[in-house]
């Protein structure tokens, strides 16, 4: 598109520069009168350095930072820049899926960590760019908003000696006298909430400032809201915990499966709350062909908060998590626990527990250990360790082909399988060791009297013997588990509030119109009163010439069109065809939301 | 306990069938659209408003035109008029006459292409409503939801400018064929029966956040459909301006359009008016992400993608607030944001799995 006029609508915000400005003494005063419209910085020109020495240069690459021309690029850079982050797995994300990705881009793997795409959101580059996104912000606020605490404090230009210039015009003759006329103006404009300003012959009007608050507003909000987001980082703490129906949970560090906080993150501030899980309830999808798929969750716990509070019955759902004292306790996932029990070559039950089960898939198919660490003694009376490899599926298929697996998420056909071993589970090694896996490698399977590898699937209620009376495996029942999350995230109503703001302020900044109205009257020379009107907007509005002729109109209807007279000729006019139509009605007078046409 | 409502199947069944009956009533719609494109073809008023248009670029630089607004109406003629100047240095170009061109019998085609669509986006509207109530749930929970919603709802906006009489008629061949594409596709390949939701989508968070993201891409569409036809429109005007001389064919369509600063405006007014209601989109998803997974933020590929679609917008407003960055340069990043919000929308729940659940087809 060609070149902007800055003369017309934009003009030089600074009024020392506008006087530099070689321009004829008439577009000094159009530029004077739309002078201190907004608080955007002009753009300057591309130049090297002013001044010599660090100074010089430091100061020149301020001004480019802080210039609205990189904190476009900038923001552009942005954008570009966290796409990666979802093309290429996260090691915030999802650990497993870096893992896949790494093996199967082996020969990627080098570069990819080097360029930290695995830590996109933390990365050197993409930290660079919102630091200086942000240093730029900061730099661009802080000028603006004492400029607009200015502009605030000053008042409507006056009048240019051209109003035919302006965007929207318009005039009529009048037998009202010039002073009546303006004072007229002036109680109708300030009745409509502008800023009013009397000059000699005229009257100057502003209206829309909260235009230029809600940008600062929003820009403000921005950071409120990046501070708000680094808080979180710092101080969150995230730990996981598997509850079985019955058992309870009390938020102390030690109790977790798995723990992750912040940097600055300090353990005395787990709020301290404990709660059971006494009942679990899910819903599947029983027809159809989304059969299976979840429906419902529901966790019913009892929960303390406090050392010493009182018990209070609670339900925990996958959107509404249990929220107490600034951490939320959220439900994640679910599954099943057979209970085992096992009995020694002495018929003394040595082992009864619920035994949680991974699962494997959509139905619930879940694999596991028995680990039977002590109190074990063979027949001989020497103490050893079993292990038994799980498998358990809710709902039984497969018989006959070999394989189990798990026809639907509900117990309505529940199976264990068992594999037996007997030696050393490893677990004094002090390698940490995976809870439903068994390490075999200083352990040896029990045989069947064939030699074959020992090994049965039970309905509830079954057992299977030990081979040689070395004791039996009960499959007593089945028990329910779910998994918790506790998440402690703060600065998140900081956020919140900031995110409210930035809304607020963003809303503000694009519906209003900052404009100007200028009323001037005078004497003609036959003595009739002629009335002009002008408007000028920061932009090319279809709403300014509505508000001008919704202000004319009520003017005139105080001051009415002199009677018989040559028709005022209003400026230079060239007829030229509009293909709008007029606009059928006066809009509303008072401020109204709109949405802002281009800018000069 | 609340067990879910099995889906209606008879209500499931007449949703489909309003679809497609939608779809016939478009297809209508767009052959009358192209009649009135044809009609309007012939017309002298257009080729009238082409050697306005020519004579307008030649001189227009200089003295900018000024056009008259009357405050139409006989009771109120002897109110002061009020003339505006539009800002110096601009193109100043007289907008086309539409797609009639001023005849008579192509007019008459584009009320009619009008009423069809009208009528298409009743039998659409009603197709997402007995969807919804199939299954008793707001009707956003795949992706054949979320296109037959975004296509109503991209209709709806277009006959409600008109309806506010707005100029936004030359739009309607354009945003017809488009529908019609979109709603291909999803009956085509996306359509999933009706069904339940799984339960990290049950909450009314998904009305809020949902029902706003389809909103607002809807109407980022219509933006984007501006700063298309824009960029056509530019060049075919800086052509005009430069001497050129554009080949019948595209002048004929182009010279009937709105001029290029029309266009330029309407697609900047429609995206600037969105970007805030896009922005509490985001933030409703990062509160549902809060409640539902426990971090209201993690730079799940759905999250990083409307990401960088506000930034892109945020990007375009801003350009538009500078001086060098405006007209072309602005509606390339109008566009680049608008393709991030489709990728966002199809690529992403296609291409890369996250936690958004129903990113399943
Ligand atoms: C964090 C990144 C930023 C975002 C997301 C952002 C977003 C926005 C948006 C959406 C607007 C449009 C509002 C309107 O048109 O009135 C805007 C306006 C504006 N921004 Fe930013 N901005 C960012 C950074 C900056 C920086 C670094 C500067 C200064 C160098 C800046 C200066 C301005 C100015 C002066 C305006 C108002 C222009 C006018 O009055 O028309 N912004 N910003």
């Amino acid at each position: 598109m060609s070149t902007s006029d800055k003369a017309s609508t934009e003009a030089p915000h600074d009024s020392e520069d506008s006087a530099s400005a070689e321009a004829s003494a008439e577009a000094s005063a159009e530029a004077a009168a739309g002078a201190q419209l907004s608080t955007a910085p002009l753009e300057d020109a591309p130049g090297g350095p002013v001044g010599i020495g660090v100074f010089g240069w430091a100061r020149w690459f301020w001004r480019q930072l802080t210039s609205m021309r990189v904190a476009l690029i900038l923001l552009f850079l942005l954008s570009l820049a966290s796409i990666p982050g979802s093309l290429i797995p996260q090691n915030q994300v999802d650990l497993m899926k870096v893992a896949a990705w790494k093996k199967e881009h082996a020969s990627w793997v080098g570069v990819a960590e080097k360029l930290q795409l695995f830590d996109v959101y933390s990365s050197v580059w993409f930290s660079a760019i919102y630091l200086l996104l942000f240093i730029s912000l900061i730099g661009c606020i802080l000028p603006r908003s004492w400029q607009f605490v200015g502009q605030l404090r000053g008042r409507p230009p006056a009048a240019p000696r051209r109003l035919d210039r302006m965007p929207a015009y318009t005039t009529w003759r009048t037998d009202t006298s010039p002073d009546e006329v303006l004072s007229y103006a002036g109680t109708l404009l300030g009745g409509r909430r502008f800023r009013t300003e009397g000059g000699p012959g005229s009257v100057s009007a502003e209206k829309g400032y909260l235009r230029e608050a809600g940008n600062l507003v929003f820009h403000v909000a921005l950071i409120v809201m990046l501070i708000a987001f680094a808080w979180g980082q710092y101080f969150k703490s995230e730990g996981g915990k598997l509850v079985l129906r019955g058992k309870g949970f009390s938020n102390t560090l030690t109790q977790y499966d798995d723990f992750k906080s912040g940097a600055l993150f300090d353990s005395d501030d787990l709020p301290p709350f404990s709660f059971t899980l006494d009942k679990f309830d899910a819903t599947f999808e029983r027809t159809g062909p989304q059969k299976g798929t979840p429906r419902e969750f529901k966790a019913y716990v009892t929960f303390t908060n406090g050392a010493h509070g009182t018990p209070q019955k609670r339900e925990i759902q996958v959107n509404e998590p249990l929220e107490v004292d600034g951490s939320k306790v959220y439900l994640l996932g679910h599954g099943y626990a057979p209970v085992i029990s096992v009995t020694d070559p002495t018929g003394k039950v040595i082992f009864k527990d619920a035994v949680p089960m991974l699962p494997q898939d959509g139905n619930l198919t879940s694999t596991g250990a028995v680990k039977v660490t002590d109190g074990y003694k063979d027949k001989d009376g020497k103490a050893t360790q079993l292990g038994f490899a799980a498998m358990f599926v809710p709902t039984f298929a497969g018989a006959g082909e070999g394989t189990m697996f798990s026809q639907f998420p509900e117990l309505d056909f529940p199976a264990l399988a068992l594999n037996a071993w007997h030696g050393s589970l490893g677990v004094d090694s002090g390698l940490p060791q995976n809870v439903y896996q068994l390490d075999t490698s200083k352990m040896e399977q029990f045989k069947t009297e064939d030699g074959k590898p020992l090994a049965k699937r039970m309905l509830p209620g079954e057992s299977m013997e030990l081979p040689g009376g070395q004791g039996t495996v009960k499959f007593e029942g089945i028990e329910r588990w779910a998994t918790f999350s506790i998440t402690q995230q703060p600065g998140s109503g900081l956020a919140l509030g900031g995110a409210a703001a930035a809304i607020a302020g963003l809303a503000g900044s694009l519906f209003i119109q900052r404009r100007r109205i200028w009323v001037r009257a005078a004497a003609g020379k036959d003595g009739v009163t002629v009335v002009e009107m002008a408007g000028l907007g920061r932009s090319e509005s279809a709403k300014l010439p509505e508000e001008l002729a919704a202000l004319s109109g009520a003017l005139h209807a105080q001051a009415p069109t002199a009677g018989p007279g040559p028709a005022p000729v209003p400026g230079p006019l060239a007829e030229a065809p509009s293909a709008e139509a007029p606009p059928a009605e006066a809009p509303p007078a008072n401020e109204r939301a709109e949405v802002e046409g281009e800018r000069a | 306990m609340q067990l879910a409502a099995a889906a209606n199947e008879s209500l499931a069944h007449l949703s489909n069938n309003l679809i497609y009956a939608s779809m016939a009533v478009y297809t209508l719609a767009f052959l009358a659209h192209i009649t009135e494109w044809i009609f309007g073809s012939r017309s002298k008023v257009a080729r009238t408003a082409a050697a306005l248009t020519r004579s307008e670029t030649g001189t227009g630089a200089e003295t900018p035109a000024v056009q008259v607004r009357g405050k139409g109406g006989t009771a109120v003629l002897d109110k002061p008029e009020v003339v505006t100047r539009s800002a110096a240095g601009t193109r100043d170009v007289p907008d086309g006459p539409g797609a009639a061109g001023g005849t008579v019998q192509g007019d008459l085609y584009g009320r009619i292409a009008v009423s069809l669509t009208a009528l298409g986006f009743l039998l659409a509207a009603g197709g997402v409503i007995t969807r919804a109530l199939s299954v008793e749930r707001a009707p956003w929970g795949n992706m054949y939801e979320f296109s037959i919603t975004f296509a109503t709802v991209a209709v709806g906006v277009y006959l409600a400018l008109l309806a506010l009489k707005k100029n936004v008629r030359w739009l309607g061949l354009f945003l017809v064929t488009t529908v019609l594409l979109d709603l291909g596709v999803a009956t085509t390949w996306l359509y999933t029966d009706s069904d339940q939701l799984v339960p990290a989508l049950h909450s009314y968070w998904l009305w809020i956040h949902v029902s706003t993201a389809i909103f607002c891409g809807a109407v980022f569409y219509i933006g984007a459909a501006g700063a298309v036809l824009y960029l056509f429109r530019d060049s075919y005007e800086a052509k005009l301006a430069g001497g050129g001389k554009p080949g019948t064919f595209s002048t004929s369509v182009m010279e009937r359009f709105p001029s290029a600063a029309s266009l330029d405006k309407f697609s900047y007014r429609i995206n600037a008016a969105v970007f805030p209601l896009w922005t509490f989109t985001i933030i409703a998803g990062a509160i549902w992400a809060g409640d539902a997974w426990g971090r209201y933020w993690g730079w799940d590929p759905k999250e990083v993608w409307s990401f960088v679609t506000w930034v892109a917008y945020a990007c375009y407003l801003h350009a538009r607030a500078t001086a060098g960055w405006k007209g072309r340069k602005a509606a390339y990043l109008a566009l680049f944001a608008f393709a991030c919000w489709i990728w966002n929308y199809y690529g992403v729940n296609i291409l890369l799995s996250g936690k958004h659940s129903y990113a399943g087809v």
